[in-house]
């Protein structure tokens, strides 16, 4: 049985463990999700937002639900995964399983509600029912079915209208596959009021010498003159599976700005989807992702311009070393009504190796004739005219290498205004190239 | 300091350097003058290490050791400065920490401790005013954005910061209006000793009437044709080129 039969068979057991959506409007749709589920199933090669990654290596696993007793985390290896200094509303999952051990919320309850899922059912159930999969389209994309289907719980965000939110929501994803292989749904549902401001930063952390896959679904609703800054941070072992889709809704003058940084996992694939639905939205995103044995790592995004005066810049960046995979597919949509226009995009890569490879696919469908858009994509190795003038200042070829590469990708971390989270970035990526 | 014999170089099997013999001790400022395409750069590249040159065969001791068994950075821990005729832009990497991490993989080979961030500023500062360079160029991307003065002014800064003890200087001089030719000769008639050595490889004489040579040599087609004092540059000035490749002819 694959792994599409098992999940099928398995779903009414799954159905039994829902009693905390009751027999409600989410129960509704989780069983209609699991019906698109069944119809679409797993993506492969010949559908072409897939050409380049193959999902067999992650469907192939014989993947747990759950690991009985919810696995344990230290304090210390806790702080580990956190963001040195950081002041955050810290939510902790094991194995898509809330930590309230872990977890603190530190905004004062009038300014947003933050909460897991399941609460919200019962404390908030209106509110989460009135967006909760209106943005993520299940009927389109399997792994967003076998989401919205499966999830059990996750985070619910709602920051009040006129209200800013200091202290950034950290949503910290621990897997543990040292008991077995473990499959789960994170799901996160923000809603950014009118003129609000947040920030969310979702962590994906992994240990245990079993194979893992977190199938995630991130849908942000970005009311007018909202201000949404959203990070996702991937920083799994060679053991573990991700797919994620992030769907972004943005109305009128609202501002979203993303960043996503992937350097660890042995299979990313990250959808970032937003669509402009109003006068005014701005939307930057940039993205680093850094690659090597033989990691792949897939980042799809798409800009659907559905409105005028609308402006979007991307920027993604990949270092690409040993037999890694990179793919860059950026898509920009302009509809017919979406005149004035201001759309760019860039891609730049950088290869280590003869064995490494990207692709790097630009996009763009324009129906609008009043429009400035403009893309571009450079695929290179290190520069040897700037390696030898440091060589001739005594800079050897690792040293050398590592600061043109820090250079090259410390483009996308400069402009973090969380300073903490900045910092934390950088070390990182010294980190990883001090192994090159 | 410095004792090449009977260099032949060649690159994709065209030989360019054809038999360069030059001695250059401790105190001294060589000139090296010749017209396009005698080998002069390829002479400075040759020493400095840059990857596509052949060396085929001759020897260069540099104190006391084959300079050819030392990978290019050693060469520059070692004292060697290469001042580029076209210095490269560094996007994303400032001056500043370009130095600091070239000043410590030197202080590191020669088995020092780093220089403490007070220190390193501090230096920074002085060399700075010394070679007449705003501050705030050094936190600026290397060479980005910089004009060709601003550019050939950078690399004599790094040159005072690095205090090598031989500096070649390829064509430091090209594309510099008289003010960047001014301040680039006194930088490097402050930092002349009698410890260290220049070796100043141009095409025109004119940076000869700021730095005052204690010996030019004249390359042609590969090889030095004739070498004499300061006097040699006001005679090249005034005859031309023409006349050096009727002594290359002769030889």
């Amino acid at each position: 049985m694959d792994l599409k039969e098992k999940l099928i068979s398995d779903y009414r057991l799954h159905e039994s463990k829902l009693n905390g959506f009751a027999r409600g409007k989410i129960y509704n749709i989780k069983l209609d999700a699991e019906r698109y589920f069944e119809l679409l199933g797993f993506p492969n090669r010949k559908q072409e937002d897939w050409r380049f990654t193959n999902v067999n290596p992650i469907i192939t696993n014989n993947y747990n639900y759950d690991l009985g007793a919810q696995p344990q985390i230290s304090e210390e290896d806790l702080q580990n995964f956190l963001v040195p200094g950081l002041k955050a509303n810290t939510i902790v999952f094991i194995n898509g399983i809330y930590s309230d051990k872990h977890s603190k919320i530190i905004t004062e309850k009038g300014k947003a509600y933050i909460g897991t899922i399941k609460d919200t059912q019962k404390s908030n159930k209106e509110l989460i029912e009135k967006y909760f999969a209106g943005n993520a389209d299940y009927k389109t994309d399997g792994f967003t079915a076998l989401n919205t289907a499966y999830m059990n719980d996750g985070v619910f965000i709602h920051v009040s209208k006129n209200t800013e939110i200091k202290e950034p929501v950290l949503i910290l994803n621990i897997t543990d596959s040292s008991k077995g292989e473990i499959m789960y749904h994170p799901r996160v549902l923000l809603v950014a009021g009118e003129s609000s401001k947040v920030s969310l930063i979702e962590i994906y952390e992994s240990d245990g010498e079993n194979f893992s896959f977190s199938n995630a679904v991130t849908e942000i609703y970005s009311e007018n003159n909202s201000e949404v800054h959203y990070y996702k941070i991937q920083n799994e072992c060679d053991k573990s599976y991700h797919v994620g889709t992030t769907q972004v809704r943005q109305e009128r003058d609202s501002r979203f700005n993303s960043l996503t940084v992937s350097w660890g996992g042995s299979v990313i694939r990250n959808n970032l989807n937003a669509s402009l639905q109003n006068k005014g939205a701005d939307t930057i995103m940039k993205g680093l992702f850094i690659a090597s044995g033989n990691q792949q790592i897939d980042n799809h995004t798409l800009v659907d311009h559905a409105s005028p005066y609308c402006h979007s810049n991307e920027l993604y960046k990949g270092i690409m070393d040993e037999n890694s995979n990179g793919v860059f597919n950026g898509k920009i949509m302009v509809r017919k009504d979406a005149q004035k226009t201001n759309a760019y995009q860039m891609n730049k890569n950088i290869i280590l190796s003869k064995s490494a490879l990207v692709n790097s696919k630009p996009q763009l469908e324009i129906f609008a004739d009043d429009v400035k858009c403009s893309h571009g994509a450079t695929t290179g190795q290190l520069d040897n005219e700037q390696l030898f003038y440091l060589k001739a200042r005594g800079i050897g070829e690792k040293e050398g290498k590592k600061l043109l590469l820090y250079a090259f990708a410390n483009e996308i971390l400069e402009d973090i205004p969380i300073d903490d989270l900045k910092v934390y970035l950088e070390k990182k990526l010294s980190e990883k190239l001090e192994k090159k | 300091m410095l004792s090449i014999k009977n260099l032949r170089a060649s690159i994709h099997g065209k030989e360019i350097l054809k038999g360069i013999n030059l001695e250059v001790k401790a105190g001294e400022v060589h000139a090296i003058m010749g017209p396009n395409g005698s080998g002069k750069s390829t002479l400075a590249s040759v020493l400095a290490g840059k990857e596509g040159y052949d060396v085929t065969s001759g020897e260069v001791i540099y104190k006391g050791k084959n300079l050819f068994d030392y990978s290019p950075e050693d060469r520059a821990r070692e004292g060697i400065f290469l001042a580029f005729q076209y210095p490269v832009e560094i996007p994303g990497v400032s001056t500043t920490n370009f130095l600091k991490t070239a000043i410590n993989e030197k202080r590191k080979y020669l088995g020092q401790q780093p220089l403490s961030s007070v220190d390193f500023l501090k230096m920074l500062k002085a060399k700075a005013k010394f070679v007449e360079l705003d501050t705030e160029m050094t936190s600026r991307a290397v060479n980005v954005g910089f004009s060709g003065g601003e550019k050939k002014r950078n690399e004599i800064f790094q040159l005072a910061m690095m205090n090598p003890d031989l500096s070649i200087l390829d064509e430091t001089d090209s594309g510099l209006d008289i003010d960047a030719l001014r301040i680039v000769a006194e930088g490097v008639n402050k930092l002349k000793t009698k410890d260290n050595a220049f070796v100043i490889i141009t095409h025109y004489q004119r940076l000869l009437n700021y730095i005052v040579p204690d010996y030019v040599h004249v390359l042609s087609d590969g090889q030095i044709v004739t070498s004499g004092g300061k006097e040699l540059a006001l005679k090249l000035e005034e005859l031309g080129y023409d006349w050096v490749e009727d002594l290359a002819d002769a030889k």
